[in-house]
């Protein structure tokens, strides 16, 4: 039997639940035994999964804390559990969205407070369960457990059309998922055809890639579109976004904040764990419309989050841009995109719980969200002027803050695989700014009005809160290094996967710089020689070399 | 040993942050001491920077404190570089803001938002360091956003009125383009040479040879020029300078005429080697620098608000540093940064006074007369004004008539339009001075209570002046007999050890060159001084005489009207549109609640069936079963 503390992502799970179970035997009447109970139990899970972070081996792609045992074996279903790199970087994110969405609870949840705080808890859990799987099987199961509790916190505390809401974000979350349990079994019943004996772990998954890759095109095509639309809507990525902003603006404070730190980088995630390995050659055939739809994203998610009226809902459009950003670093399919895909994922889960739970100030406040009712708060409210100030900064990519680290990182690979998406995607972040501050601009700044002026600043918890979230911030802004060490190396397993041509492009490539470096006429840098096709470029391209050469 | 010169940059951070968290508690006097002192620590530090870096091997000094991040391949330290380009401005921007943070002592004393001022100032000053000091690409980067956010706040730092958070926001916007820009060169740059650490990055340019392609060096300094066209105010992008005037007077002197505005200047003075490899982006650089110069200047003839001339006259005057740059002539271009920096300095500071005595006071047609009330105002001014126009001997005198020589080799009519933009500079800046310090006062009020700005803004006034008639000598052209010193004590970072002098002087009739644009500068500006003396009876019948001509500078051309109609409104138009009828009607509507809605019609439709009445169902079998009769007996 191994100590416990080297299956602690298993017991980091377990804790919200076992919480969970624990608050069912208070009477219902107690709302601050649920309040802090609740916040002792995220704040203890979040505490205890901080090990992780210096347990994990940054020398190497594995799989770590594997654990499995047999579940049914009939079926090849094990409970099997493990994380690599980017999935503890995810994972550490929910304990620490996870927290603060409690936190932020408090005040504006005013009725049958058991249920909910048992809701948020059963949430955390599902969630942090999709992120130590390592069996098809048990990811299915988190995954579509995720959806209850959003439900049910979107249906009974929401807004005014909470029901229309609700149905909708789980319909159309559902209707993906089916489409992804498909793939899913036709990958499992592929194996027969291989020749193996069944299994569901996401190793053989994985390990099925070449023999995917064999099957006919239109049978590849439609395998891949199916988990594709199951995560798109995910993610969302245009055009399954609609449910999100109704699920936005509907839901509780807590609830957006869940909804846009995790639950949307549950599409993301899949994405880099499921569909780039298992498919990497039906990805390529179908990148020219994945990535329209994801530049179309970042443009169309900015250009309509402009015009929004309501705050909650033009961030909730920001997301669709922003997401629409990560995307394109994850499909420019090398070291930089994908990195600075997933950094951006944390970075988004960071700034915009952030924007969220600045909207839900003001709502608690005066209950209304309407740009239009506000304006010249910094009179009122200095300190929330400070913080709406850092995470728009936050979130429109400021150097020194996180959102520029990932935003250049995607560019560096986007560029690298072609220059044009990322120039593309340029506009998307011109806008990025551009809308936030507009809205920055209309609710802090400009004369204030009497009902305005009796607005009361943050107080102590709310402070605390948002604390976290700066520290986050800047500390990713300023100090990314660590974040990047912990992604490297699966990261680099992943190219391997599924651009195993990047890594055989460089050394030909670092010839070819040396000869540029020595002067022989007619060599063009990469990047603008016409004849390099679209595929080739990434992959002839250079200036990777040295470092991976280094490491 | 010299590690601790990161403190010339943190000690405005630290300052920044106290007065943020405690300065309203900590009072007036004492924030006032901690911002002051702390700007002027780090001119001492910058000072001792200075003789360090003399000493050092090859005028450079570079410090690395750790590695910031790493992605993929690429490698960014986290370190600052000391050498003659850094130093010098690094001693321009605490130098100068230190008598502006004294200045704006006096201006803001009895202003709410004391503390909050001096937070936002001391953090530019942060930026503004960081961005001259940084040792590689991004942290500049750091440093050229963060002035950026800075000019944000304090240009909206009236956040109560309508105008001036408006103001922040286009200049946001406007330089939020440019610095995609510069990001794409960045990531080219990256690409070529697999690096973006100074060094590294002009080391290797320097074993570039000549036969190399350069396409994606001339894609990567066109880019960094973007970058810089929006800092720095050029065409197109300086339509954000003219609005920042809506910040308070010293923040307008300090980042937008002294420092932060000439950070594009900084950025291709840094990258020089790179730049002189590329000539199509020298030549770009030239020509918008020159249509720059010409432009502003005539849009500065006919403003009423005497910040906005200013303002004008700024854009212009970057225009002239650019033509400088363009036209190979590096070491001349930062030379007028520097002058600029006493004589715009001084004049904005100078009108701040002005403004602070007429009770805010802006519009010159209400001024007038003012020469005896506010005399040290007056005579400092005056001094600002012999600079700017190039009177001899003061300093912009020699700068100027460096870039106009450099350009005239480069294109005698990249001169001629120098020679136009310094004829109207010089009238417009004459206008201006009489308007407010000649004639008899247009508004009795506010010139009866006029009065003389106290010593802590008079002081810096005084310094200034000092600063704007000498400021030439360092660098007084070899036609004039000088040495052009500034261009010796340059070259170790503009070459780079690498490259041969950026201009061995040609031959030309430079004397000659210098006098026909000073005696021109000379006529226009007693034109000028004598149209506004008496009041503004001649200009009024000039403008009536050319009512359309007038009627499109007053107006700035139109580019405020034109950008609004033909690019804002559509993008919000085309956000309504793609909200209302993609993701409402489109998505929503046919996509998502029509398959919703069928299936719920449909459901309704089937449910008609079930009835609950016996006999339905009974019919209903009956004829089901006669029907399968049908079918097997058939």
């Amino acid at each position: 039997m191994t100590a416990w503390y080297q299956n602690l992502p298993l017991w980091v799970t377990a804790v919200p639940m076992l919480g969970a179970l624990l608050l069912l035997l208070v009477p219902g009447t107690r709302r601050r035994v649920f309040e802090l109970g609740a916040l002792a139990i995220t704040l203890i899970d979040f505490f205890v999964s901080i090990p992780l972070w210096f347990q994990y081996d940054r020398a190497s792609a594995a799989v770590q804390w594997a654990f499995s045992v047999d579940w049914i074996p009939s079926l090849g279903v094990k409970f099997a559990i493990g994380m690599d790199g980017i999935s503890l970087m995810l994972f550490l994110l929910t304990t620490f969205i996870g927290f603060i969405a409690v936190w932020c609870s408090f005040t504006s949840i005013e009725e049958r407070h058991k249920e909910y705080y048992i809701w948020l808890l059963v949430m955390q859990f599902s969630m942090l369960g999709v992120f130590i799987c390592q069996d098809m099987f048990l990811f299915y199961l988190f995954w579509e457990l995720m959806l209850v509790p959003m439900y049910f916190l979107i249906a009974i505390w929401g807004g005014p059309q909470k029901l229309y809401a609700a149905i909708k974000l789980f319909l159309y979350t559902l209707a993906g998922s089916v489409l992804m349990l498909v793939g899913i079994l036709a990958i499992y019943f592929l194996q027969k055809k291989a020749g193996l004996e069944p299994s569901f772990a996401i190793e053989r998954f994985h390990a099925m890639a070449p023999f995917i890759a064999q099957q006919s095109k239109n049978f590849q095509i439609l395998l891949a579109l199916a988990f594709f639309i199951g995560f798109a809507i995910k993610v969302p990525m245009f055009p399954f976004h609609t449910w999100l902003p109704d699920a936005h603006v509907q839901a509780p404070t807590a609830g957006s904040v869940i909804l846009a730190g995790i639950l949307l980088k549950m599409g993301t995630y899949g994405f880099v764990r499921f569909l780039l390995p298992m498919m990497p050659d039906a990805t390529r055939t179908l990148l020219p419309w994945f990535l329209t739809l994801t530049l179309i994203g970042v443009i169309y998610g900015a250009l309509v989050a402009m015009i929004q009226k309501d705050m909650k809902k033009l961030v909730a459009y920001s997301s669709v841009s922003h997401l629409g950003l990560c995307m394109l670093g994850l499909f420019a399919m090398n070291p930089n995109g994908i990195t600075g895909g997933i950094l951006q994922m944390i970075n988004h889960g960071i700034s915009t719980s952030g924007l969220f739970l600045i909207v839900g100030i003001v709502y608690e406040r005066r209950h209304t969200r309407m740009i239009a009712d506000f304006g010249g708060l910094s009179k009122a409210m200095p300190i929330y002027a400070t913080v709406f100030m850092i995470m728009t900064m936050s979130s429109i990519g400021l150097p020194g803050l996180n959102g520029f680290i990932g935003e250049l990182a995607i560019l560096m690979g986007a560029f690298q695989a072609q220059p044009w998406w990322a120039v593309a995607a340029t506009s998307g972040i011109i806008l990025g700014a551009a809308y936030m501050l507009w809205l920055y601009q209309r609710v802090m700044f400009g004369p204030i009005n009497e009902t305005n002026l009796k607005m009361k600043d943050l107080n102590a918890r709310e402070i605390a809160y948002f604390l976290p979230l700066i520290v986050a911030a800047f500390w990713i802004g300023l100090r990314p290094q660590p974040v990047m060490n912990v992604l490297q190396k699966p990261v680099e397993k992943l190219v391997m996967q599924i651009n195993p041509a990047f890594y055989q492009g460089q050394a030909l490539t670092q010839l070819h710089r040396e000869a540029a470096m020595k002067g022989q006429a007619g060599m063009i840098a990469p990047g603008h020689g016409s004849d390099h096709g679209a595929q080739s470029h990434g992959e002839v391209h250079g200036s990777e070399a040295e470092v991976h050469g280094g490491h | 040993m010299q590690t601790y010169l990161w403190l010339i940059p943190l000690l405005p951070l630290l300052t920044s942050a106290l007065i943020g968290l405690l300065g309203k508690r900590a009072g007036k006097p004492v924030t006032a001491v901690v911002a002051v002192g702390s700007v002027l620590a780090s001119f001492a530090l910058s000072l001792s920077a200075y003789s360090l870096m003399k000493a050092a091997p090859g005028f450079r000094l570079e410090l690395t404190y750790f590695e910031w991040m790493h992605v993929g391949s690429l490698s960014v330290p986290m370190g600052l570089v000391f050498d003659p380009l850094s130093c010098a401005m690094a001693l321009v921007v605490s130098g100068i803001g230190a008598l502006i943070h004294l200045y704006s002592v006096g201006y803001m004393w009895k202003d709410e938002g004391f503390a909050r001022y001096f937070a936002y100032l001391n953090l530019f000053v942060f930026f503004m360091l960081t961005l001259v000091l940084g040792s590689s690409l991004p942290l500049l980067f750091v440093g050229w956003e963060g002035v950026g956010l800075c000019s944000y706040l304090l240009i909206g730092y009236y956040f109560e009125t309508d105008y001036a958070p408006a103001a922040g926001l286009k200049a946001f916007l406007t330089n939020r383009i440019g610095d995609l820009g510069m990001v794409a060169g960045m990531m080219a740059l990256f690409a070529y040479f697999g690096t973006l650490t100074m060094g590294d990055l002009l080391t290797k340019a320097g074993h570039l040879s000549p036969e190399v392609g350069f396409g994606v060096l001339t894609f990567a300094t066109l880019m960094m020029f973007i970058g810089a066209t929006g800092k720095s105010a050029q065409l197109p992008l300086y339509v954000w300078l003219p609005d920042a005037m809506a910040g308070p007077t010293p923040v307008s002197a300090l980042i937008h005429a002294a420092t932060m505005v000439t950070a594009g200047i900084l950025l291709v003075c840094r990258l020089a080697p790179l730049f002189q490899l590329t000539p199509i982006t020298l030549t770009v650089i030239a020509w918008v620098g020159a249509a720059t110069a010409l432009f502003a200047a005539t849009i500065g003839l006919c403003q009423r608000d005497i910040k906005k001339v200013l303002a004008y006259s700024t854009v212009s005057q970057l225009g002239y540093m650019f033509l400088g740059l363009g036209a190979a002539g590096f070491a001349a271009g930062f030379f007028h940064v520097f002058t600029h920096a006493w004589f715009k300095a001084l004049l904005f500071l100078g009108a701040g006074s002005v403004i602070h005595a007429m009770h805010h006071e802006q519009d010159l047609f209400k001024m007038g007369g003012l020469r005896k009330k506010l005399p040290i105002t007056f005579w400092t001014m005056l001094i600002g004004t012999l600079a700017i126009m190039g009177f001899p001997g003061f300093s912009g005198f020699f700068s100027k008539d460096e870039i106009l020589y450099l350009a005239y080799l480069k294109s005698p009519v990249l001169w001629l339009m120098g020679v136009i933009g310094a004829c109207l500079t010089s009238f417009y800046m004459w206008r201006l001075m009489a308007l407010a310090f000649w004639g008899e006062p247009r508004d009795h009020h506010a010139y009866d209570h006029a009065h003389e700005s106290p010593l802590t803004m008079t002081l810096p006034l005084m310094v200034l002046a000092v600063g704007s008639a000498l400021a030439g000598w360092w660098g007084v052209p070899e036609a004039f007999g000088g040495h052009f010193n500034v261009g010796q004590f340059l070259a170790p970072s503009l070459t780079f050890g690498q490259l041969h002098g950026a201009h061995g002087h040609h031959e030309g009739p430079a004397i000659l060159l210098a006098a026909i644009s000073t005696a021109l500068a000379l006529g226009f500006g007693a034109w000028g001084f004598f149209s506004y003396r008496n009041g503004l009876a001649i200009g009024e019948a000039r403008a009536a005489k050319w009512p359309t001509l007038h009627r499109i500078l007053e107006n700035k051309y139109y580019v405020d009207e034109g950008m609004e109609r033909f690019i804002l409104a559509p993008i919000r138009w085309l956000g309504q549109k793609l909200w209302r009828v993609v993701d409402v009607i489109v998505i929503d509507g046919l996509g998502v609640n029509l398959p919703g809605a069928l299936a719920g019609l449909s459901g309704d439709v089937i449910a008609t069936t079930q009835t609950g009445r016996v006999r339905n169902y009974a019919l209903a079998m009956t004829l089901g079963a006669l029907a399968l009769l049908w079918i097997f007996l058939k």
